[in-house]
């Protein structure tokens, strides 16, 4: 077990390098920076003073080794837009994300492994079919349109939930809704093959052979082997969420890292997008980090090898 | 005299796969519900020239916002009604598709290729080349795709070639990932074995011995990513990062649209809805193709 | 005072596409305390599916039904599902074939062995952990305290096998029905895994059903026998009748499969049976055996064929299914061998 953690750990180590030069070199995806935080509209010298004063006449790897070394420290840089360090920026803005994230997994969990073990228990009834649609639809329905559905008809057409801004729990009920329909059809899916398959080992007929009461059987026996992969998907599926929060925190005007990540995006806020990719990756590299470990501790036949 | 029935030829040799196969196709609902409404929508996009009742890009300030013809105010004229600059709405739907359905294939093709090259190679060749594309695949899927797609495209500029460009450079994962399960699984096979045992080079094996095995796990996966580039194309041009006005990609009509949301929710809900029943139609399909292929993975 | 266990023309349907697989197709027989019934057949002759059906744990498509089910008087054709669960494991339980998958990989022996006893008994943690330690030792398991921590996957097959037997004697049941338990192991761990069995019911005087392929195993522990061809018993009777008198032809030819010492030379080729079990999709006419039997006639292909009882003792239940007289049947047999 701890040579598998001290594996997974050095990949992720090495993940987070390799994401670390890809957010760098987004700097001079446009060209010359510089250019691009002057404007087009700039003379010369002006441009030149830029070039001078964030050190991009420097040679590439010493640029880069500076940038990793400040962002090591927790230092990414001064907003081109918002003048401000960026690093206050983001996690002044990083909780109302990762709140959304965490209920729209949450809600995503809670509508669909029920639904999925319950249509793996009952093949081909009311209940498999119904989670066979929700399913199909989720993933035909393009969050930014099922938002503005939901703004349509929750805002408008009956005026319950705020269509913008993020004061209070409220403002978060439809874009937990939508994010987290976004992440159902994969993890009710996962769950009812996962449990089709398990349903069918020998280990349940031996549950039964004992006599022991249908649910038992099913949660006890059934589920605990079959959510296994479940979890490591729940966490993958969380990660992804970060990027759908662009997206949905957008429409809804939440004033959250997604939000900020498509402000800063619009603006050329480069330090800002930069460290937005840096972190959000992080988080995703420590989420399938801990899921692994997770998984790990679940399954006896890894955890006791 | 037989009192023990013989069962007649045909009962024991049954259908050939081949004849197993369509019936299978045919039989299956959400395959015939996806390939019809996917015809409508190609037919829709190869037709436009000759269908379409107006030019999608003329501008009729005079005639904005005509509701659709079943509404009160509405009319043949413009069978859908106009959008905010008096375009005729119908007429860029169509259009529309094109754009959909263009992005859709060529990024598929993109990452298609890309994705099954590194999968390919990683099961087939193990060790070191499947460690490295592993560790590839690891990083890929770190970065929000959205994210890095809405940068990229806000650098370098928005146009439909860079809209494709980046997404098929970034959408090769899923490829990569069923590509390298199927391989491996292949390789592992007695007739690979045989193969190299007599000889055949490498480029041989992988060409005609493992390639036409992962093809149908290739063609699932292709589909449901054709469906994720439309998505993806659909939510960078709703966010303006994608495809630039004037041209008709859905998602830019729906964001155009969402300034009229409380009245004229129509201008949301038509494109909305035809981009939803393109995707439903990819991934019924995709589904469907899978279990009419593998039919033991859905009972 | 009835038997432990009393089967009456049970039959188990499977319904396909193409028609009604009829797996089982009427089979009696009774088992009683004390006592062991092998039954012995070819794979896919419906000998596990017989099993299966006595603990309610068909597969959900098969059907199965039958004139008399009786298990203790109690009719287990009628018993509610939740009943039958109170039953199962306690006063009938069940090993299998495949002790490497039989056993749940996320919990420890422990956990399995107890959940048995806490279902059907009012007992305390403690009291379900003591009993457990005992069976594991009494299977000859040594260490058992601290194997209970262990999970299936630190265990070999034949120590798996061993905790499925402890598994099924938790509650101290009156029937065990035992399908191939010994198939997936060893050969030197079968025999210590038989022995156990044997063994264990004698102690314990339970009624066993122990349903196999390996007639030598029938010779060693059986008291009775059924030979099941094509879902239907063709030959039964007490192990000593059934193995010096065979008198259906499939026992025979069963029966010449196997060497004997002393008695096949060396070199010399074992008996084997041609041709292929029938379809059992569907209505049969005639004797299932007719295609491959030695002796067919004109009238095997159209009657069905009654099971014959005969013997001096209408009890043992000595039966066999040919249309051939019992006289010609001896003949045959005494040819044979």
């Amino acid at each position: 077990m701890l040579i598998y953690t001290l594996k997974r750990l050095v990949v992720a180590l090495l993940v987070a390098l390799t994401i670390s030069l890809i957010s760098f070199g987004l700097l001079y995806l446009s060209g010359d920076p510089a250019t691009t935080i002057a404007g087009e509209s700039a003379n010369q010298a002006a441009i030149e003073a830029i070039r001078e004063q964030y050190g991009f006449n420097r040679p590439l790897y010493e640029q880069y080794f500076a940038w990793v070394g400040r962002a090591l420290q927790g230092d990414f840089g001064t907003s081109f837009y918002f003048k401000v360090p960026v690093t206050d920026l983001i996690f002044e803005r990083l909780p109302v994300t990762l709140g959304l994230g965490l209920s729209a997994i949450a809600f995503a969990i809670v509508l669909s492994i029920p639904l999925g073990v319950l249509a793996a228990r009952y093949p081909n009834s009311i209940v498999d079919r119904l989670a066979l649609t929700i399913s199909v639809m989720g993933q035909a329905m393009p969050s930014f349109w099922f938002a503005l559905l939901l703004i349509m008809v929750f805002s408008f057409m009956y005026p319950l939930l705020p269509s913008s801004g993020s004061e209070t729990w409220v403002h978060f009920i439809m874009p937990t809704v939508v994010l987290g329909y976004y992440a159902t059809p994969a993890i009710m899916r996962l769950t009812r093959t996962g449990m089709l398959e398990v349903l069918g080992a020998d280990y349940i007929r031996t549950a039964r052979a004992k006599g022991l009461r249908p649910r038992v059987v099913l949660f006890k026996h059934a589920l605990r082997n079959a959510i296994i992969p479940v979890v490591s998907l729940s966490a993958v599926q969380l990660g992804f969420m970060l990027g759908g929060s662009i997206v949905v925190e957008t429409i809804f005007a939440l004033h959250g890292t997604g939000y900020l990540a498509w402000e800063s995006i619009r603006r050329y806020d480069l330090p800002t997008v930069q460290a937005i990719l840096l972190v959000f990756s992080l988080i995703y590299i420590v989420l399938t980090f801990l899921a692994d470990l997770l998984n790990a501790w679940l399954d006896p036949r890894i955890r006791v090898g | 005299m037989a009192a023990i029935t013989i069962p007649a030829a045909e009962d024991i040799v049954g259908p050939t796969p081949g004849q197993r196969l369509r019936k299978r196709i045919i039989g299956h609902r959400g395959v015939m519900i996806g390939a019809v409404i996917l015809a409508i929508i190609v037919l829709m996009a190869l037709l436009a020239p000759l269908l379409a009742p107006h030019d999608p890009y003329t501008q009729n300030l005079g005639n904005r916002i005509v509701p659709p013809v079943w509404t009160d105010g509405g009319s043949w004229v413009h069978p859908l009604g106009t959008d905010g600059l008096g375009r005729d709405y119908l007429s860029r739907l169509m259009y529309g598709a094109q754009i959909s359905l263009f992005i859709g294939f060529a990024t598929a093709l993109i990452s298609g290729v890309i994705g099954t090259v590194m999968g390919v190679a990683a099961g087939y060749f193990g060790g070191r080349v499947d460690l490295v594309v592993t560790f590839l695949i690891t990083c890929r899927l770190s970065m929000p795709v959205i994210l890095v797609s809405l940068a990229v495209v806000a650098l370098v500029g928005s146009s439909l070639t860079v809209v494709v460009m980046v997404l098929g450079v970034l959408l090769w994962d899923r490829y990569a990932v069923v590509m390298r399960s199927a391989t491996m699984q292949v390789r592992s096979l007695d007739y690979v074995a045989a193969a190299s045992a007599a000889g055949c080079s490498t480029w041989r094996i992988l060409v005609s011995e493992i390639l036409p095995n992962v093809m149908n796990p290739l063609i699932v996966v292709a589909t449901l990513e054709v469906a994720h580039a439309v998505l993806l194309e659909a939510a960078l041009s709703f966010l303006g990062l994608g495809v630039q006005p004037p041209l008709p990609s859905w998602g830019l009509m729906i964001s155009e649209g969402k300034d009229y949301l409380l009245f004229e929710a129509w201008l949301i809900t038509i494109p909305g809805i035809c981009l939803f029943a393109l995707l439903l139609a990819i991934n019924l399909l995709g589904d469907g193709v899978r279990d009419v292929t593998a039919p033991e993975n859905r009972s | 005072m009835a038997a432990l266990l009393e089967v009456e023309n049970l039959r188990v349907d499977i319904p396909l596409g193409a028609g009604d697989l009829h797996a089982v197709r009427g089979i009696s027989f009774q088992v009683d305390r004390g006592e062991t019934l092998c039954i012995v057949g070819e794979s896919g002759c419906g000998k596990s599916l017989t099993s299966l059906s006595l603990m309610d744990l068909l597969p959900p498509k098969a059907r199965r039904s039958a004139d008399r089910l009786a298990f203790d008087g109690i009719d287990l054709a009628k018993v509610a599902p939740s009943a039958m669960s109170d039953i199962r494991g306690n006063r009938m339980a069940m090993i299998f074939q495949e002790p490497m998958t039989s056993l749940n990989p996320a919990y420890t022996i422990g956990n399995q062995l107890e959940e048995a006893l806490l279902r059907h008994r009012n007992v305390s943690g403690r009291e379900a952990r003591e009993r457990a330690v005992h069976l594991l030792e009494k299977v000859g398991i040594t260490g058992a305290a601290s194997r209970l921590g262990q999970y299936p996957h630190q265990l070999s097959g034949g120590l798996r096998q061993r905790v499925m037997i402890a598994m099924a004697l938790m509650c101290g049941p009156e029937l065990i029905l035992a399908d191939e338990p010994t198939t997936a192991l060893d050969v030197t761990i079968q025999a210590q895994i038989l022995h156990l069995m044997i063994e264990l019911q004698k102690e314990f005087g339970m009624g066993m059903i122990l349903i196999t392929h390996d007639l030598g195993i029938v010779a060693r522990v059986a008291d009775k026998v059924a030979v099941m061809y094509a879902g239907q018993i063709v030959e039964s009777g007490t192990v000593n009748e059934v193995f010096e008198n065979p008198m259906h032809p499939y026992t025979q030819g069963l029966l010449r499969c196997i060497p004997v010492p002393g008695k096949t030379r060396r070199g010399e080729p074992l008996g084997s049976i041609p041709g292929i079990v029938p379809s059992l999709i569907g209505e049969m006419k005639g004797c299932a055996f007719a295609n491959r039997c030695p002796y067919t006639f004109e009238a095997c292909l159209t009657t069905d064929v009654p099971l014959f009882e005969t013997g001096s003792n209408p009890n043992a239940g000595r039966g066999y299914r040919c249309l051939l007289s019992e006289q010609q049947c001896i003949e045959n047999a005494k040819e044979v061998a």
